[in-house]
């Protein structure tokens, strides 16, 4: 741990931190409470819950690949050219950081759906997506792509680009800069946009349920497989969502440390 | 400077809490008996007959307002059993009626309600029957076993022999149909009132082996009521004249 320069923090703002705080982990604390552990071994391991905790890390991880393929040239274009309408383009690319999931599967459906714009070519081809876990990935990169790029991009713009303009001014061309300098600079923002957009994946519920369905194996993620159990077997949803905060926390744990950044970069 | 955003806080504070007191504030401030606030937490499925039906109740009752609360039947009962205000409860099966207990134990049967294919205009796949459903290649929606529409669907297939293989078991009959409506699905199987509530956006297959399976709809007044009285009026109000005619202009049958 290195020392840290530290201002004083104002007294009264501790108080309402407290609160805040505590409105966070109290609820988790609760459900916790609620666990039953003698049957906690049987419940995480009955195999609808090991299917749907396999199929939510698979399809989590795929996602967050996507998010990286497709993101990382996003947030670039974002931070480092200049051209008409950027502004727009950026609010519209960040809005399913905002619109209800709900929203976002439907949208899906009638883009990838069977009847959608781009669905009937597929189908045509012989190629569909709806109910597949092709399906499950694509809801899940459509909600995490903002929180990669917003986080990149952030990174991108307070790294500066002083030490491109020397590389260019020595003669690399832009795919070198951007190899050797832009992303070595920006890593960290990469890492935790990467670790955010996974444990949005992680979490993902409502595009997933409206544009992929549900089935064990293929389409039931975690947070679907909860959401059913809650009907008919609280203790088991209860039990699986300790399990999904449990992963949640180890993704997120290593990013503490370094401070997880959302557009802002400590110096 | 420091001043300033402390009052900023406290103000924003302030209106955070403003805003959301109206929330949980009903019919405390009725004095009279005259005008009451009666909460009635019902199965999703009956969402447009009960929303009739309460204006009805409305206008024969002065002073009276009739609120809902529509949902998944397990969902509704789990609410009330945290405790929510409800004063009436309707429930679209026995099974989660039951599950309250001595909460409501005047529960009787207002509706019942069976099961039909629902299929996108003009049929694209040609459904004609229950069997055609097992068929290979043929898309189909059907509500997981965990909830009522699908132990309904599971008792249906078993007794007809058929083993289906569906591309998708959703949560609720809404989601189902929501499949069959946008096309995503071939064939759905959700409730005959499903099918006439969703106009011409579904076609509906009838098949035979539907009548061995009927959910009955059980209503009651609940134990914490405040307005037991009218509450009671009210479940009457749905199992008298009126009720039942809303009821089967919505597709449902007699219990």
């Amino acid at each position: 741990m290195r020392a840290h320069r530290t201002t004083t923090v104002p007294g009264w703002l501790v108080v309402p931190a407290a609160v805040g705080a505590t409105f966070v982990l109290l609820p988790l604390v609760a459900m916790v409470a609620r666990v039953d552990w003698g049957q906690f071994g049987a419940l995480v391991t009955s195999p609808s819950a090991r299917d749907a905790l396999w199929l939510s890390l698979r399809t989590s991880t795929a996602s967050t690949l996507i998010c990286i393929l497709l993101g990382v040239p996003m947030a670039t274009v974002l931070a480092r050219s200049r051209f008409r309408g950027q502004a727009v383009l950026r609010s519209l690319v960040l809005l399913p950081l905002v619109i209800p999931p709900v929203v976002s599967g439907i949208a899906l459906l009638y883009t990838f759906g069977r009847r959608g714009v781009l669905g009937s070519r597929l189908d045509a081809l012989g190629i569909d997506v709806a109910f597949t876990t092709t399906a499950v990935v694509m809801a899940q990169a459509f909600v995490a792509l903002p929180f990669l790029v917003i986080s990149l991009e952030g990174a991108l713009r307070t790294a500066g680009q002083r030490y491109e303009v020397v590389a260019a001014t020595l003669g690399a061309p832009p795919t070198m800069v951007f190899r050797r300098i832009t992303l070595p600079l920006v890593l960290p923002g990469l890492v935790s946009g990467a670790v955010l957009a996974f444990a949005r994946s992680l979490g993902e519920f409502g595009a997933t349920i409206t544009f992929a369905g549900s089935l064990q194996g293929t389409t039931t993620t975690l947070p679907i497989q909860i959401y059913l159990e809650r009907v008919t077997d609280p203790q088991a949803a209860v039990a699986l969502s300790l399990v999904l905060v449990v992963v949640a926390v180890v993704v997120i744990a290593p990013m503490s440390r370094r401070t997880i950044r959302v557009g802002v970069e400590p110096s | 400077m420091n001043l300033t955003s402390m009052s900023a806080l406290v103000a924003a504070t302030g209106l955070a809490l403003g805003l959301t007191a109206g929330c949980g504030a009903d019919d405390s401030s009725g004095s009279k008996a005259s005008s009451q606030t009666l909460t009635v937490f019902a199965a999703a499925s009956l969402t447009k007959a009960f929303t009739e039906i309460g204006r009805d109740f409305e206008a024969d009752h002065d002073g009276v307002r009739v609120r809902f609360s529509f949902g998944g039947s397990s969902d509704l009962v789990a609410q009330i059993q945290s405790g929510a205000p409800a004063d009436v409860f309707a429930s679209a099966d026995t099974k989660n009626m039951d599950r309250l207990g001595s909460a409501a134990t005047g529960a009787e049967d207002f509706a019942s309600n069976t099961l039909e294919i629902a299929v996108p205009p003009h049929n694209p796949a040609g459904i004609t029957s229950f069997q055609d459903l097992a068929r290979p290649g043929v898309k189909l929606v059907i509500c997981a076993v965990e909830v009522p529409c699908g132990a309904a669907t599971h008792a249906v297939a078993e007794a007809a022999a058929v083993t289906l293989h569906p591309v998708s078991r959703e949560q609720s009959v809404t989601d189902v149909l929501g499949k069959v409506t946008t096309g995503e699905a071939d064939a759905g199987v959700v409730y005959v009132t499903d099918v006439k509530a969703a106009g011409d956006q579904v076609e509906g297959v009838p098949f035979p082996e539907s009548s061995g399976v009927v959910n009955t709809y059980p209503i009651s007044v609940l134990d914490g009521s405040n307005h037991g009285r009218l509450a009671a009026q009210f479940v009457a109000f749905v199992r008298g004249r009126t009720g039942q005619e809303v009821l089967a202009g919505a597709g449902f049958a007699k219990p």
